[in-house]
């Protein structure tokens, strides 16, 4: 190998930090979320198949009072969070550690707010008779799926919250750097954007009208 | 640098395993040589039994009317033969004991990007362990590792759930360990390291990583699933309200099929390494073996409707699955090329890790090709079932992975250890390994071939003398695993001290004192050469630091 075509390889490709110009935590944060991403694949592929294998599925199920006007304000709640998040993030960059505290409690606050309504969304389902192994519409299997997926889901959320937490309280403290920030949150976004698959397969696809 | 430290007994200098004593310096450490041997006394016990349970099937199968134990209890050695072994011998085998002894090592780092997740994965994978052999000593689990369904949710009165919590939570050690060997490979290397100067075996690592990362949660989630079910009965498996019992197969080959790569991915990584030493010459065609490895990452994950040819699925899918399963065969074949190629006109010698990675490359080529029978539709609906699928898969895993195993364990030994094994026994037990592996496994392909189900705790008497000649093989197999356990245990205190670099390999572990020092190296390494960088043959540069 000649001098030349050897330093050109080295360039973006030699040792050190290259090529992804990030910390050792934010590119853990990204295998962690990809391997997340699985999770939910393989329960959402689940759920199709059983949907699309029993043509008793319950497809007309969501009202729109409560179900889907819950589940649309869930949804509000959970993206301006994601807003809140940028916010403190973009506090930690500048080194306003205030103003990122503030912003991460806005953040925990709209988790909170999520997890709250969806457990009276649940609520209501259980009033009408939907258990994890029937309910009064059609297959059995539709109970297991919707709170196997949203409590999967939930329990996302209610980790984030807590993460959220710690990170609000290290960085308020200055025991952790704007990137721990940020790397919090990758994974609320990732809790967000999983939502954003969830409510239209669960959600709207089955909407009563 | 290296001579003068490789002169230095161990006694007299720190390094990694006499930095500081007591029980809590190693389960309390961060040190990823000694979460290295941690897992490797972990797995090594696991190993052995895993290793038991196959001795009693085996002395079972010698009468066609079964001479050892009940039918019941035969179901319930398979079954945690192949769970134990499986989940808590291939899978984190290579990785977790070599890989994390040598991967900061080779890139040049003071240790993994996250050493106390690290040590977590360690006690997470202690947890499944125990978790598994509680299922174990409290009545067994007989549901096959596969965890078929219906069987497993709804009929099997065994230790199911504790053996799936088992196996669910090993399933984040792997990927943690994963998750911690991508960070480093890319954020950690030395000065001059670039990503095609790194050696394979970190290549494999790399490419084994990423189908942990991806694969694992899909198994954790059907094993979950299978929880749910046996536990309030949910119904997802269940065809009577539903459900399908096929779905559970698909998610679980999902991951099934890849962690098979996970592990054999490493081994081959090992091969490389060794294969290069051993005939003082550069490997044939780096790019090649670098991207076949990423190559079988891939398409791992598209082949694994293979296993279900009979379960009825679409005669198109089918049709898809088996080219696609041909067709991760060719970066298989690229690599068994490549090292032959290697070894054209090498200096060969023949030290213990060079017998073990030739016998790898007969055997494993042995287990590829039957694995083509098994891909095409028409043949496997013969042989499915049947012990040629025992005896294929067994040429990957055993007579793959663990000769790999072995061949990495003699290969590193003198780095880990700080001493060298006897060289005489070593070489006697890799050909005994050999011997005894082929006469456990090649009369279980003409038994499966003549049609022998796997799985049958008795036979037609027409089978014995197949199944005798088995188990004899099996007791030649267990002698050669148990003599380097002797010697090895023997050599930490009696051994010759080994030299930096016994081998006059290349690579960066070899450039350290044996063992290393807990930061590793003295002085931060650079890296100015190629990997493999052994002088052309008879030029006298064969050997790299001397």
């Amino acid at each position: 190998m000649t001098e030349s075509h050897s330093e050109a390889v080295a360039g973006a490709w030699s040792g050190g930090g290259s090529p992804y110009a990030m910390g050792h935590k934010k590119l853990g944060m990204w295998l962690f979320i990809v391997s997340d991403v699985m999770t939910f694949t393989a329960l959402l592929m689940a759920y199709s198949y059983s949907r699309v294998a029993n043509p008793d599925w319950p497809r007309h199920v969501f009202p729109i009072w409560p179900a889907i006007a819950f589940s649309t304000t869930m949804t509000v709640v959970l993206l301006a969070s994601s807003l809140t998040m940028v916010m403190a993030v973009a506090a930690a960059h500048r080194g306003n550690r205030g103003a990122t505290v503030k912003w991460l409690l806005a953040t925990m606050a709209g988790g909170l707010i999520f997890c709250a309504l969806h457990i009276t969304e649940w609520f209501h389902l259980i009033e009408e008779g939907v258990r994890l192994f029937r309910n009064p519409w059609g297959s059995p299997l539709f109970g297991a799926t919707f709170f196997g997926i949203t409590g999967l889901h939930m329990t996302h959320v209610m980790c984030g919250v807590f993460y959220l937490g710690v990170i609000a309280f290290g960085f308020g403290t200055s025991r952790f750097s704007d990137e721990d920030v940020e790397v919090s949150g990758l994974y609320w976004h990732f809790v967000d954007l999983v939502w954003m698959f969830v409510f239209p397969m669960v959600y709207l696809m089955s909407v009563k009208y | 640098m290296s001579a003068a430290l490789a002169e230095a007994p161990p006694e007299t200098r720190v390094h990694y395993l006499n930095a500081n004593y007591g029980i809590k310096s190693w389960l309390l450490t961060t040190d990823h040589k000694r979460i290295a041997l941690l897992y490797l006394a972990s797995i090594t016990l696991m190993f052995f039994v895993g290793g038991a349970m196959a001795v009693m099937m085996r002395i079972h199968l010698i009468d066609p009317a079964g001479a050892l134990v009940h039918p019941d209890t035969y179901n319930k050695l398979f079954t945690m033969h192949g769970v134990m072994m499986i989940f808590f011998f291939l899978i984190p085998s290579i990785p977790a004991v070599l890989g994390n002894f040598l991967v900061p090592i080779m890139v040049g780092a003071k240790d993994l990007a996250f050493p106390r997740i690290n040590l977590l994965s360690w006690y997470i994978f202690i947890i499944g362990a125990s978790l598994t052999l509680y299922a174990m000593v409290s009545g067994g689990v007989d549901t096959g590792w596969t965890f078929y369904t219906p069987y497993s949710t709804t009929y099997a009165n065994s230790q199911v759930m504790a053996t799936a919590l088992g196996v669910f939570v090993s399933g984040f050690s792997s990927i943690l360990t994963g998750l911690n060997f991508i960070v480093t490979i890319h954020k950690m290397r030395a000065p001059g390291l670039t990503w095609f100067r790194m050696p394979l075996f970190l290549w494999a690592i790399y490419a084994t990583s990423i189908i942990q990362v991806l694969g694992t949660p899909v198994v954790a989630i059907a094993i979950f699933l299978i929880g749910l079910e046996r536990l309030f009965h949910v119904g997802i498996f269940d065809p009577a309200v539903g459900g399908d019992p096929i779905l559970f197969q698909h998610l679980f080959w999902f991951y099934s099929h890849p962690a098979v790569y996970i592990m054999i991915l490493p081994g081959m990584g090992v091969i490389s390494e060794i294969i290069t030493c051993f005939s003082r010459k550069k490997i044939f065609g780096y790019h090649f073996v670098a991207f076949s490895s990423m190559a079988i990452a891939v398409i791992s994950f598209l082949v694994w409707g293979h296993h279900m040819f009979v379960t009825g699925m679409s005669v198109y899918a089918a049709l898809i699955f088996s080219v696609l399963s041909f067709l991760v065969a060719i970066p298989s074949a690229i690599k068994v090329f490549n090292w032959t190629a290697t070894l054209y006109q090498g200096s060969i010698s023949y030290e213990a890790p060079m017998l073990y990675a030739l016998g790898f490359i007969g055997l494993f080529t042995m287990g590829g090709l039957t694995g083509l029978f098994l891909a095409s539709l028409a043949t496997d609906v013969h042989l499915n079932g049947t012990y040629f699928i025992v005896a294929h898969f067994h040429y990957i895993m055993v007579g793959g992975a663990v000769m790999a195993y072995l061949g990495g364990i003699h290969f590193w030994w003198p780095k880990i250890s700080g001493r060298m094994f006897p060289d005489t026994w070593a070489r006697l037990a890799a050909a005994i390994v050999f011997i005894g592996f082929n006469l456990t496994f090649f009369p279980q392909f003409m038994l499966g071939y003549l049609g022998m189900p796997r799985r049958y705790a008795t036979y037609p008497a027409e089978f014995q003398v197949l199944n005798v000649m088995s188990s004899a093989g099996a007791s030649i197999l267990g002698l050669g695993y148990m003599i380097p356990l002797i010697y090895l245990f023997w050599s930490i205190r009696y051994g010759p001290v080994a030299p930096a670099n016994p081998w006059r390999a290349k690579g960066l572990e070899w450039q350290t004192s044996s063992p290393p020092p807990t930061q590793n190296f003295e002085v931060p390494p650079v890296v100015t050469e190629e990997a493999y960088a052994y002088g052309p043959p008879g030029s006298g540069r064969e050997g790299a630091h001397d």
